[in-house]
Formats: C-alpha cells, sequence, structure tokens
C-alpha cells in the first residue's frame, strides 16, 4: 500500500481524468493512436487568406462549430471539451466538480472581423479608434465584451463545472498549461481541496497571431511540405509550427481519489519553475534557468536524475529552443542522456502554446500507462551536435515508470514537472 | 501544514495622484479636490493620466524602457519602487528567490498601424488580404513582446532581476485578487517565502477603453466620486492609468532579514457571484464578515463606480464602517485594483492616517486612525474580493 503523503509530508497528487484536443482530433484516444502511428495534424491553412505570408501551413483545431468563430469562441469550445472528457473519465461530470479551477488561455483581444464591423457601422465623421469606440458603445453587445474579456471563458467553465471559487486564468506563455497543473497541485499539497481542474486550451491561431511570430522569426517557413516542416532536434530545423489544441486533466489528492475508488492514471510529482532574467526571447546561453527548473523538479518530486526514463521535451524545432534543451538536459542527467529517451510531440501537433503543457503531460502520463514512447517524427537529418535518443520517427515500446515533461517560453518562463505511473 | 503569518514589507504604486508612498499618503490625508483629469483625449470621456514620470529611476537602461509599452514599463517600474521600500532592491539573492504573480491584460496594440488598416479597409472588399499586407509590413517586430500579458513579468525579471517564479494571472479585476490570494496562501502555506504581486493598468489608450464602451461601463461628462454616479451618464465607470505591487513574506523571513512589517495581510476571500442572480449586496456582506470586519475598521474601497457593483458594494459595506473608494480620485486601474486598494489600506494603518470623506456624503467621517482596514475589488461583471490589512 503506498503513503496518502510524500517525501515532504504532503498530500499525494494523483490524476483521475484527462481529455485532450488537438489538430489530430478529439479525445485522448483517437489522438494517442494517431501520436504513436507518427501522423501530423500540421495542413496548409484553409482559415483565413495566405497573400503575403511567409509562413502559410499550421496545426489548426479546424474541424470544430467555434473553429471560425474567434480565437476567444475557440479557445473556450477546446477548453470545454478537453474538460468534459477529463470530469467524465473522473467521476465528476455531474456539474457539481466543487474544486477551483486553473485556465492556461492565450490572451485574448477583440479581432479584425469584430474591429472592420464596428469601423464600416460607426459614425462616418469619426475616424479610426474613436469611430470604434463610439460604434462599440452604441451596440453595447455582449458578444464584443466577451471577445476582449480575459475572464470570460473560465467564467462559463466554472459555472459548467460546477467549480468552487474564482478560478484563476494565466498565462506563462509556452509554459502555461504546465503552470495551470503546478497551480492545482499547490492547492491540493495546501489542502484548499481535495482535487482541482487544470486547464491548457488555446484557439488563437489568427492570421495576425502568424504574422507577429514571423516577424520574430519563431515560425518554420517549410510550407511545401506542412507534415514535415516540425522536425526537433533536426539539423535543418527552422522553427515553430503554430499550432491549436487543449487538455484538461483533474487533479486528485490519492487518499481521496482512493477512497471514492477511483482509477489512479498517475501521479504529479513534482513541479519546478525557474525565471530567466538574461532575454525576452532568448535564453541564458548557459541554460542555467531551465537547468534550476528541472533539478527543482526533481527536487519537489524527491526523484534523483536516475529515477527518470524518459523525457517528453519542450522540443519545439527552433533552433535556439532545441539547443539549449539539449545543453540543459545533459548537464542535468550527464553522460546517460545519450540514453534517456526523450521526443518531441510536437513534431506532430505543433507547437499549442498555452495549451502545450498540459497535453503534453497528458500524452506524458498516456506513455507510462501504455508503455510506448510516441516518436519524434520527421528525424531524417539529425542535429550532429545533439547527441540524444530521440525516439526517431517510430513509436518505442518501453516501461516507463517517471516522465520529465519540459515547457520553455518567451518572457523566460521554465516549468518543469515530474510524473509517475505509480505512487511510491 | 504551516500557518505563517503574512506581512507586507514593500509598497510601489503610481497613479494620477502622483508617484510612490509620500505621494499617496499625502492624498490619503488630504485628498485633491480636483484630482488630474484628461478630458480631451478620448472625448465624450475621461480618464485620470499618468503622473510626470522619470523612468530611468526604476529602468536605468534606456534599451530596456524602448522594449516596453507603457503598460510594462509602469508595471516594472512600480515593482522597482515595492522592491527599493522593501530594501530588496540589487539584493541579488534574495530577488533569484523571489516568487512573483503579475496581473495583467492585454497589451497595446499599434494604434497607428490599426487605424491606417482600418481607414483602408472601406475602400476594399478583400479585408483579409489587407491585414495580412498591412500588418507583415508596418507591425514593429518588437511589438508584440509589449503586448503578451506575460512580459510584463518578463520585464521585472529582466530589470529586477526577480527570477524565483514567474506567474501572470489574467482575467480583469480577478486577476488582481487571485494574484494576492496565491501568493499569500503561499506563503501562509510555506510553499512560499517572499513574493512580490500587483499588476499594472494604462488607461490611455484607446484599446482599453473599447472593451469597456463595448461592455456599456463608460462615465460620460463630469467626473463625480464613484458612489454618486446617475446611468443617465453612461455606465459609471472613469478609469485611470496606475500601478501598485506589494512585497509580502512570511513573517519569519522578514524578521530574519531585519526589515519592518508594515502591515499584517490577512486571508483574501474570494468570490464569484452569479450577478444575474445571486444577491451580490448579501454575497458582499457575507465576504466582509468572513474578513473579519469589525467596528472601527475603515474600508479602502476598490469600487470601480460600474452602477450595478458600485450600488451592491454601498449597500453592504458603508453602514458597516467607514468607507473611502479611492477611484473617484485616481480612475479604475482593472487589474491593478486590487492590489493598489492593499497597498493604499496598508499606507493608511502603517502611517496612522485618518483620511477624509473622498467627497460623498456616503463616506462617513473617521474619528481616529484605524489599526485595521479591509481593502475590496468588485469587478465591474465579474470577481469579488477583499481582505483585511492590519497593523502590526
Amino acid at each position: 500500500m503506498s503513503s496518502f503523503v510524500d517525501h515532504l509530508r504532503r498530500p499525494v497528487v494523483a490524476v483521475t481524468g484527462m481529455g485532450v484536443v488537438t489538430s489530430l482530433g478529439v479525445g485522448k484516444h483517437d489522438n494517442w493512436a494517431k501520436l504513436i502511428a507518427g501522423q501530423s495534424g500540421i495542413r496548409r491553412i484553409g482559415r483565413f487568406p495566405l497573400d503575403h505570408l511567409n509562413t502559410t501551413i499550421a496545426g489548426l483545431v479546424d474541424f470544430l462549430p467555434a473553429s471560425s468563430r474567434g480565437p476567444s469562441a475557440l479557445t473556450g469550445e477546446l477548453a470545454h471539451l478537453a474538460a468534459r472528457e477529463a470530469l467524465e473519465e473522473s467521476g465528476f461530470s455531474g456539474g457539481d466538480f466543487g474544486g477551483p479551477l486553473f485556465l492556461a488561455a492565450p490572451p485574448v483581444e477583440l479581432d479584425w472581423r469584430q474591429r472592420f464591423e464596428l469601423h464600416a457601422d460607426g459614425p462616418a465623421e469619426l475616424a479610426g479608434g474613436a469611430r470604434l469606440l463610439a460604434e462599440a458603445e452604441r451596440r453595447n453587445t455582449e458578444s464584443i465584451w466577451r471577445s476582449g474579456s480575459f475572464f470570460a471563458i473560465a467564467d462559463d467553465l466554472a459555472e459548467e463545472i460546477g467549480a468552487r471559487g474564482l478560478p484563476v486564468t494565466l498565462s506563462t506563455a509556452c509554459a502555461s498549461g504546465a503552470t495551470a497543473i503546478q497551480l492545482a497541485v499547490e492547492a491540493i499539497r495546501r489542502g484548499d481541496s481535495d482535487r482541482a481542474l487544470a486547464v491548457g486550451a488555446d484557439g488563437s491561431a489568427t492570421a495576425e497571431a502568424l504574422i507577429r511570430f514571423s516577424l520574430l522569426s519563431a515560425l518554420s517557413t517549410n510550407n511545401a511540405a506542412p507534415e514535415k516542416a516540425s522536425k526537433p532536434f533536426s539539423r535543418d530545423r527552422d522553427g515553430f509550427i503554430l499550432a491549436e489544441g487543449a487538455a484538461a486533466l483533474v487533479l486528485e489528492s490519492l487518499e481521496a481519489a482512493t477512497a471514492r475508488g477511483a482509477t489512479i492514471l498517475g501521479v504529479i510529482a513534482g513541479c519546478g519553475e525557474k525565471a530567466d532574467d538574461f532575454h525576452r526571447t532568448r535564453s541564458k546561453p548557459d541554460g542555467s534557468p531551465a537547468i534550476a527548473a528541472i533539478r527543482a523538479a526533481l527536487a519537489d518530486a524527491g526523484l534523483g536524475e536516475d529515477a527518470i526514463d524518459y523525457v517528453n521535451a519542450h522540443g519545439t524545432s527552433t533552433p535556439e529552443n532545441d539547443k539549449m534543451e539539449h545543453l540543459s538536459l545533459s548537464t542535468v542527467f550527464g553522460e546517460r542522456m545519450k540514453t534517456i529517451p526523450v521526443s518531441s510531440n510536437k513534431s506532430m501537433i505543433g507547437h499549442t502554446l498555452s495549451a502545450a503543457g498540459a497535453i503534453e503531460a497528458v500524452f506524458s502520463l498516456m506513455t507510462m500507462r501504455e508503455s510506448v514512447l510516441p516518436p519524434t517524427i520527421n528525424h531524417d537529418n539529425p542535429d550532429p551536435a545533439i547527441d540524444l535518443d530521440v525516439v526517431p520517427n517510430v513509436a518505442r515500446k518501453a516501461r516507463v515508470s517517471a516522465v520529465l515533461s519540459n515547457s520553455f517560453g518567451f518572457g523566460g518562463q521554465n516549468a518543469c514537472l515530474v510524473m509517475t505511473r505509480e505512487p511510491r | 501544514m504551516e500557518d505563517n503569518r503574512v506581512v507586507i514589507t514593500g509598497i510601489g504604486v503610481v497613479s494620477a495622484l502622483g508617484v510612490g508612498v509620500d505621494a499617496h499618503l499625502a492624498a490619503l490625508a488630504a485628498p485633491p479636490e480636483s484630482p488630474p483629469v484628461d478630458r480631451n483625449r478620448f472625448a465624450p470621456y475621461c480618464v485620470h493620466p499618468l503622473p510626470e514620470i522619470d523612468w530611468s529611476l526604476q529602468i536605468p537602461k534606456r534599451g530596456d524602457q524602448r522594449q516596453m509599452e507603457t503598460w510594462q514599463r509602469l508595471g516594472t517600474f512600480t515593482a522597482g519602487l515595492a522592491l527599493q521600500d522593501a530594501g530588496l532592491k540589487d539584493n541579488e539573492s534574495l530577488c533569484a528567490t523571489m516568487d512573483m504573480i503579475v496581473a495583467a491584460g492585454g497589451g497595446e496594440r499599434d494604434t497607428e498601424v490599426d487605424n491606417l488598416i482600418l481607414a483602408e479597409s472601406l475602400n476594399r472588399n478583400d479585408r483579409e488580404v489587407l491585414l495580412n499586407e498591412k500588418l507583415s509590413t508596418d507591425l514593429r517586430p518588437t511589438l508584440f513582446l509589449a503586448q503578451l500579458s506575460n512580459l510584463l513579468a518578463g520585464n521585472i525579471s529582466i530589470v529586477h532581476k526577480v527570477t524565483g517564479s514567474s506567474r501572470t494571472f489574467m482575467g480583469e479585476e480577478a486577476a488582481g485578487i487571485s494574484a494576492v490570494e496565491y501568493a499569500a496562501s503561499r506563503i501562509r502555506a510555506g510553499q512560499s517565502t517572499h513574493a512580490l504581486v500587483g499588476g499594472a493598468y494604462n488607461a490611455e489608450h484607446v484599446d482599453m477603453l473599447l472593451n469597456y464602451a463595448a461592455g456599456g461601463y463608460l462615465h460620460r461628462g463630469v467626473v463625480a466620486p464613484v458612489w454618486n454616479r446617475a446611468a443617465s451618464d453612461g455606465g459609471g465607470v472613469v478609469t485611470g492609468s496606475g500601478a501598485a505591487f506589494l512585497v509580502l513574506e512570511s513573517e519569519a523571513h522578514a524578521r530574519e532579514r531585519g526589515a519592518p512589517a508594515l502591515a499584517i495581510l490577512g486571508p483574501v476571500v474570494s468570490g464569484r457571484a452569479r450577478r444575474r442572480r445571486d444577491d451580490l449586496a448579501a454575497m458582499l456582506i457575507s465576504m466582509a464578515r468572513r474578513a473579519a470586519i469589525r467596528e472601527g475598521d475603515l474600508t479602502i474601497s476598490g469600487a470601480s463606480g460600474a452602477l450595478e457593483a458600485t450600488k451592491a458594494e454601498s449597500a453592504a459595506l458603508a453602514s458597516i464602517c467607514p468607507v473611502r473608494a479611492f477611484s473617484t480620485l485616481t480612475g479604475h486601474m482593472k487589474e491593478a485594483q486590487f492590489p493598489f486598494a492593499i497597498a493604499l489600506a496598508a499606507l493608511a494603518v502603517a502611517h496612522g492616517v485618518t483620511p477624509p470623506s473622498f467627497g460623498s456624503p456616503l463616506e462617513s467621517a473617521m474619528h481616529s486612525p484605524p489599526a485595521r482596514a479591509l481593502a475590496t475589488t468588485i469587478g465591474l461583471r465579474h470577481g469579488e474580493g477583499m481582505v483585511m490589512v492590519e497593523k502590526p
């Protein structure tokens, strides 16, 4: 019988429900099957015109009713879908969840269609912003208010699931999903609640978002072969693929989950974070903040470096990230890093930004449950400077009892999670 | 589980009332009869503008200043004030272990580019193509970073070297409430020893007004105290530029490093009322009781002027003890509102200020300096928060 408290006498935090949506599809079973088959969800963009764009491919979720209704609506639908799947699995789908909600979501703003519409209908004697203002006030419509409200998505979701208290909407850029999980873990460890729901959702792939990332030279321009464009740890990697998706995890104290007879899908054993003060988009050349975040997660889990048998990489496929991630992992794990399998889900689903940390946590837990390592696809041209076992191109059977999942983001955000298959 | 007392050891504040603690103490003791208001730039709406700020006092590198839009510069500046007040500025080791939660909204768009696109859109049928064309050629690459919500925290890490952790909460007023609630809960439970928490808001931007206008929240015409704004003048809200950051520590951590506690921060009481069906006033009374309000306390209210929420707050709290609503003087600061309310409450109890009414008959007289002050923020549409601040 495992203990209900961890090495620091804190409640052990178990996962009892998971849901996921990516460009590969809805639901974790469909996603998992495609992931281990090495399928790519990256396509040529059909949502908006591609004139003047350097990048014309993305991992969009284009099969939902809200897919064409703007970032706020799509992010909301993604969050709801993932949450519903997770709650159903955990047995809390009755609308009375009763625990806090932590939602990682992209910053939203009034989208261009609404701006054009307001401007077209606004008073002709005014121009620009003043005209938008006048028309926005005249209309006083809920939809315009909502698409600029950061709280609205969490508010709706909290209402639907019966979450307790004031929901938290957060952003730590590309680490947001991991931070949502960390906040939920901390709440359970504090004894604030027996359970919490962590959700990461991102449906913000608009033309403007694509252009903004393009202007920072962050995106792949390998437009000719969309499915081959995301190639983490390859020599010819040339940027990440903008993508959408969501994941939700029901986290629960092991004691409460056991008492109600819930199926334990895995354990969030440790969380670590460290901010980087070097640059707004680049990480410190010595990798020290990422290294510190990984070590903090291991220490929080009470595990040594030797306990990790698989790394779910941040692996964005940008020249900078993959080099820095390799440096950080090699520093922490030493020579053994050459033999620890490390793969990047982003080779197939692209970079789901605010959702990435949560989606990759779900896939990490499934990796342990299914005893299959998802591959890093498009690994035809390995980077000789990156000596890693990236599980190239083909999934591999392996028994995994502990996973490290990395998330690194603009603004110096570094968050790492250590997950285990079983309570210890 | 530990149960540490949480103390405030540093305060940074900026608003139309001025820069820093002294300017705000002075305004608490003797509120200006006509606080600074800009009536022209966004007419028919007013905004309370930023005071003059010498950015280089807290952000020495020009390059850093250029990388930020106003809200980030304002937040980074004010975070520096708080660190300085706590005696932690340039303390590398304590900043490197300091946790941070920033309450942030969206950043600032490039109005010039946006207006150009809007003007051109009247002559084009292919608006989406126009958008691609203009955005890819006219947007400054670094503007994106000045818009990302988490880049205020990112800039604080870069300029002030606060790197223990960095989390950004979003969600209007609720972001500020949760930011303080979680930073303090972590310290109380022993998950953190010291934290920087706060937010910044630049009201002087058309995009910031746009959402308020869409929700019908903006007040027009003469600025009256928040409690006394009429529906005939619009939605009751006048926004203001401002920021507040607090350094929170466990009492033991502050004592160990010899830092005086300015005030004790109680547990944050937060809520998500269903405004359409719940009795908001009754909920606020119950929250104030849970925050342990009692006779003789002062309430530093973050009431925004938004008609329904402000009416409920006045019905709930004004009869319990004297209330002072600072937005009458500063304007509403959205994400920064709750940290700002706490900052003023802490200043009032720490310095024994007995604030006179801020111009409304609802704000009854106080006869002696408060030892305790309740800080409140009731969101325009959602999110409610309160916390008791006590003299140590």
